[in-house]
């Protein structure tokens, strides 16, 4: 018999809603910590995937229940509402599916998305999810380092960035169906960017499931990059290029609202969104605000990449 | 309309008024509020009250363009209902949202200007509600009291302006109220400006 992964969690590691509100006005009450009850995790629906752990990445906090990881999601192509993405995921086939990896590359190659998978071994790693609307999850990914792919494209000598691609096709994704002069809408495809240094860091995590399971297509489906010290939208979901170039890649929310969102985004509680400050998130899944870390808690393995640089600069 | 025509109209606008709260208890009773209650729970009551402000400013567009009056009965309840909302909506923002953190929030008053003006907008709104009352409109006399009450129009500008400065930008909704308000504060202006150079006109033909 296969674990399940609420198997091997804990019960006592999540925390229902109804419990929330209960030890938000318990909380209230008393002004003490929150509440934590025992509740069974729902199981996720897609098919079991074996990884190892990695116990070189792992977070103190619970993870958050995965029906909120897989409910509670921004990704624009499903609609602008955190609901869409669950409620039309379905529409997303991530079988088959390929990837190109081209550029400034000795080895440009389109891969079929089983031969990803293969690649390298998969771990299971858990990393902090800050977004940049200022709330966060922990989530156990299942994937390997990206670098472990860009070496075997080998990069030639002027690479000096990566831009990732998302899928482009309106059958697929129901928000990229043209809208009343672009209205609530992005400039598809979507498209983000890494340095290359950013890209060949161990942290950053070709992702190809979560709890246990492949991704739903809410989450990225079939194939998505994690960088978890920088803001959400940073982490391209639904994969279908990785390029390599000489020039800053454009971003798509960078192209849609340039002053809020720059091409770095690193997770920088002093340094403000326009519009609200970044020095607290809310954890989904608790009542009170928790301070931001620099880099998202990642700073002793990510500072180093920005020495000598403005970060409020470089936002 | 008959007395009795007025109280169902009245029922009916109590009813149809508590159903987005309704919506929201049931929706904590039922543990149905998203994975993030709190900031839907914000969303909700900030929609609503945008809702119940335009549906207050709608009642004399309704007047001026189809001679229809016994709407305005409706005004002061729609009103305070808005109201209401608002207060709910700054409520969860003080005690869930920021859970009484003064320093934070007097921060973001003054820092980031789509909090400034909902919370103004709010303060607006308060010596409205607080006027509202038949005993009230007799003490201020009818005259200060129609002026006092204009600002509904400041504060419905204020509150579609947080609305549109609070969204990510490529998110329609904010523009919809706003090009709705545009509509109704537009008509009153028309209408006002007519009355105006009709006055002009009959002062010239006096010579």
């Amino acid at each position: 018999m296969r674990l399940r992964y609420s198997d091997v969690t804990p019960s006592t590691l999540y925390l229902s809603r109804r419990e929330l509100m209960a030890g938000a006005l318990a909380l209230a009450a008393v002004g003490g910590d929150a509440a934590s009850t025992t509740a069974a995790a729902p199981a996720p629906a897609g098919a079991a995937l074996p990884a190892t752990p990695n116990p070189a990445y792992r977070v103190d906090d619970a993870p958050t229940k995965f029906e909120a990881a897989s409910t509670y999601n921004n990704f624009y192509e499903f609609g602008v509402n955190k609901e869409d993405p669950s409620r039309l995921g379905h529409t997303l086939k991530p079988r088959p599916w390929h990837v190109q990896v081209d550029g400034l590359v000795a080895r440009p190659k389109t891969f079929d998305v089983e031969e990803i998978l293969k690649l390298a071994p998969l771990e299971e790693r858990i990393y902090l999810l800050r977004c940049v609307e200022a709330w966060s999850m922990v989530i156990p990914w299942i994937g390997y380092p990206l670098s472990a792919l860009l070496k075997q494209a080998q990069p030639r000598p002027g690479a000096k960035y990566v831009e990732f691609t998302t899928l482009k096709d309106p059958e697929q994704f129901p928000a990229q169906k043209p809208t009343f002069f672009g209205l609530g809408s992005l400039d598809w495809p979507y498209t983000e960017g890494l340095r290359l240094d950013e890209a060949m860091h161990p942290l950053t995590l070709l992702t190809v499931g979560m709890y246990g399971h492949v991704l739903p297509n809410q989450n990225g489906a079939p194939l998505r990059v994690v960088i978890p010290w920088k803001y959400g939208f940073k982490s391209a979901k639904s994969l279908v290029r990785i390029r390599l170039t000489d020039t800053e890649p454009k971003t798509a929310w960078n192209k849609a609202a340039p002053q809020e969102y720059g091409f770095y985004s690193n997770v920088n509680p002093n340094v403000d969104h326009p519009r609200w400050s970044q020095g607290t998130e809310r954890r989904i899944g608790e009542f009170r605000r928790r301070k931001t870390l620099m880099f998202n808690g990642y700073a002793d393995q990510v500072a180093s990449l920005y020495t000598g640089m403005d970060l409020k600069k470089n936002y | 309309m008959t007395a009795r025509g007025r109280a169902a109209l009245k029922t009916a606008v109590w009813l149809v008024a508590l159903v987005p709260l309704a919506h929201l208890v049931w929706g904590w009773w039922t543990d149905d509020l998203t994975v993030n209650p709190i900031e839907y729970v914000t969303r909700q009551l900030g929609e609503t009250a945008i809702r119940l402000l335009l549906a207050t400013l709608a009642l004399t567009p309704i007047r001026l363009l189809f001679g229809v009056s016994w709407p305005i009965t409706l005004r002061r309840l729609l009103g305070l209902f808005a109201f209401f909302y608002v207060t709910l909506h700054f409520a969860v923002w003080i005690v869930l949202d920021h859970f009484f953190d003064w320093r934070t929030m007097g921060d973001d008053i003054a820092k980031r200007p789509w909090i400034t003006v909902g919370v103004t907008a709010f303060l607006l709104l308060v010596p409205l509600a607080a006027t509202s009352t038949t005993g009230m409109i007799k003490r201020l006399g009818g005259a200060t009291w129609r002026r006092l009450h204009q600002l509904i129009y400041v504060a419905g500008v204020l509150g579609v302006l947080h609305y549109i400065w609070l969204a990510k930008k490529v998110l329609v909704q904010p523009w919809v109220y706003a090009v709705l308000l545009a509509t109704l504060l537009g008509i009153r202006a028309w209408a006002t400006a007519r009355k105006l150079s009709a006055r002009w006109i009959v002062l010239g033909s006096r010579g």
